[in-house]
């Protein structure tokens, strides 16, 4: 038989894929470029990842469009269903990402004008797990490795441990010196949007396991362990 | 009232054009002034339930009512400019030129290189007859199963394996259309989803337009879908609207599974 079967339906399922991986590129990059303006209080990076973000916005549309026809089109079934509808999730997540990332630039660029404050590790340590957790998260979605996406599941309880510490840290901070409230307050909103973004790196995770063994394990379910 | 759409073609040229098109059964009028336009190498999927007239609109494509006893058939039919219908036009070089596969596989009782020899010889072909017979199976991936066993006859060939060589029998003659009318009803499911890829990989070379009681099959292998109700065109737009967004109610409601 020359023809596969289906393969103008697989066809379509490849591309689709092929938009959430290059949706993904982006968002690892401008999450990656984001927490070290963050880091470095750069003014200069808000503009680009601002750009990066509508095309991300694009390719979102792009693949609401494209999961409704295939659903209302093609009746998929199985894994090329869960195919379908994670894909759809993760497009969300992956959107969602970049608006926090686009929220840290911008803190980092009204930060730039502000009396610095002293260097805060914490923020060093969870920016670097944050984008450990996203590339892993994505790594997992392409190469279907529900093992490594549960790793990233674990990994984001250090992630909300650190928010903690840097709240409480920068509390101190304001209550010591009035004049580093500015700063602060913009380092404590960079903090939280980090932390979204682990937690929507979590979904991810979650929603990679759900595509390889169409097993749930969100909130607790299943737990995480692949024969629990 | 006719219905008119004014749909993109997706930048293709007209191949087919209907305007006011009724057909009659003796008193009994079954198609009531359609109006569709067919684009060149896409698919067009009629879709509607049972008696909506959709196979007698498909047979008004190729003059194929013609052969059907008190039918009588009103409005224009324009392949090329030419309507079909005017005084003078011969009905057996229209079918040559848009072609119809059937509901049954309908093989003649000859062998497998016959069947698809035939309609060439009889418009006495002069070229090389091997040559347009391999083609012929490639072309309704038929080939690969039955290049060592040419002379067997047809009637040696399982159910789907009839119709494709049916489909290469209809592409033998060269038309620039196909009319499939339900091709893929009497076929088990591997077998049907052979004849959809098949539609898929032919639309690069031929117009086809496909009559299916099966809803999910037009969604699947069409671009193009009209929606007929006691013999009137309700709807007619790109596959996708239909499916997803249609704008009549009746359409939603069948599409939905709420009537019909």
């Amino acid at each position: 038989m020359p023809q596969a079967p289906r393969r103008h339906f697989h066809d379509d399922l490849d591309t689709l894929q092929e938009r959430l991986v290059e949706m993904a590129g982006i968002v690892e990059r401008v999450v990656r470029q984001a927490s070290q303006a963050a880091l470095e209080r750069d003014p200069t990076a808000a503009e680009t990842i601002k750009d990066a973000d509508d095309r991300v916005d694009e390719l979102e549309i792009e693949i609401d469009e494209r999961v409704v026809e295939l659903l209302a089109l093609q009746q998929p079934m199985a894994s090329d269903l869960r195919q379908i509808i994670t894909t759809n999730k993760i497009s969300n997540d992956l959107e969602r990402m970049g608006d926090h990332a686009v929220n840290i630039s911008s803190a980092a660029n009204r930060m730039a004008s502000m009396p610095p404050l002293p260097e805060i590790r914490e923020l060093a340590e969870m920016s670097e797990i944050v984008q450990e957790m996203v590339s892993d998260a994505l790594a997992a979605y392409v190469s279907r490795n529900a093992a490594l996406a549960r790793m990233v599941c674990i990994t984001d309880d250090k992630v909300d441990d650190l928010r903690r510490s840097m709240y409480r840290i920068l509390v101190t901070h304001m209550l010591e010196d009035p004049t580093r409230l500015g700063g602060a307050l913009e380092l404590l909103l960079i903090s939280q949007n980090l932390e979204r973004i682990a937690d929507l790196a979590t979904n991810v995770s979650e929603d990679v396991v759900f595509l390889v063994e169409g097993r749930t394990i969100k909130h607790g379910l299943g737990a995480l362990g692949p024969d629990s | 009232m006719a219905n008119v759409y004014d749909i993109d073609l997706n930048g293709s040229e007209p191949a087919l054009e209907a305007s006011d098109v009724s057909v009659y059964y003796g008193a009994k009028q079954a198609v009531q002034l359609v109006s569709l336009v067919v684009p060149t190498k896409q698919v067009v999927a009629l879709i509607g339930p049972s008696g909506c007239g959709k196979s007698t609109l498909l047979r008004c494509f190729n003059r194929m009512n013609d052969l059907v006893a008190e039918a009588r058939v009103e409005g224009r039919v324009d392949f090329r400019g030419q309507d079909l219908y005017a005084e003078g036009i011969d009905p057996v070089e229209v079918r040559r030129r848009i072609g119809m596969v059937f509901q049954k596989p309908n093989p003649f009782p000859k062998s497998i290189y016959d069947n698809v020899a035939f309609g060439p010889k009889i418009n006495g072909f002069r070229g090389n007859l091997d040559e347009l017979v391999e083609e012929s199976l490639r072309q309704a991936a038929l080939w690969d199963e039955v290049s060592d066993r040419l002379n067997d006859s047809a009637y040696a060939l399982s159910g789907g394996q009839q119709q494709r060589l049916c489909i290469a029998r209809t592409l033998a003659v060269k038309p620039e259309i196909v009319l499939m009318d339900e091709p893929a009803s009497a076929l088990d499911p591997i077998a049907t989803q052979r004849i959809e890829e098949l539609i898929y990989e032919l639309k690069k070379e031929y117009t086809i337009v496909i009559v299916t009681h099966n809803m999910q099959q037009a969604a699947r292998i069409s671009d193009f879908t009209a929606f007929l109700y006691m013999g009137e065109l309700i709807e007619y737009g790109p596959t996708e609207t239909i499916f997803t967004n249609p704008r009549e109610e009746r359409t939603e409601a069948y599409v939905t599974g709420r009537f019909g």
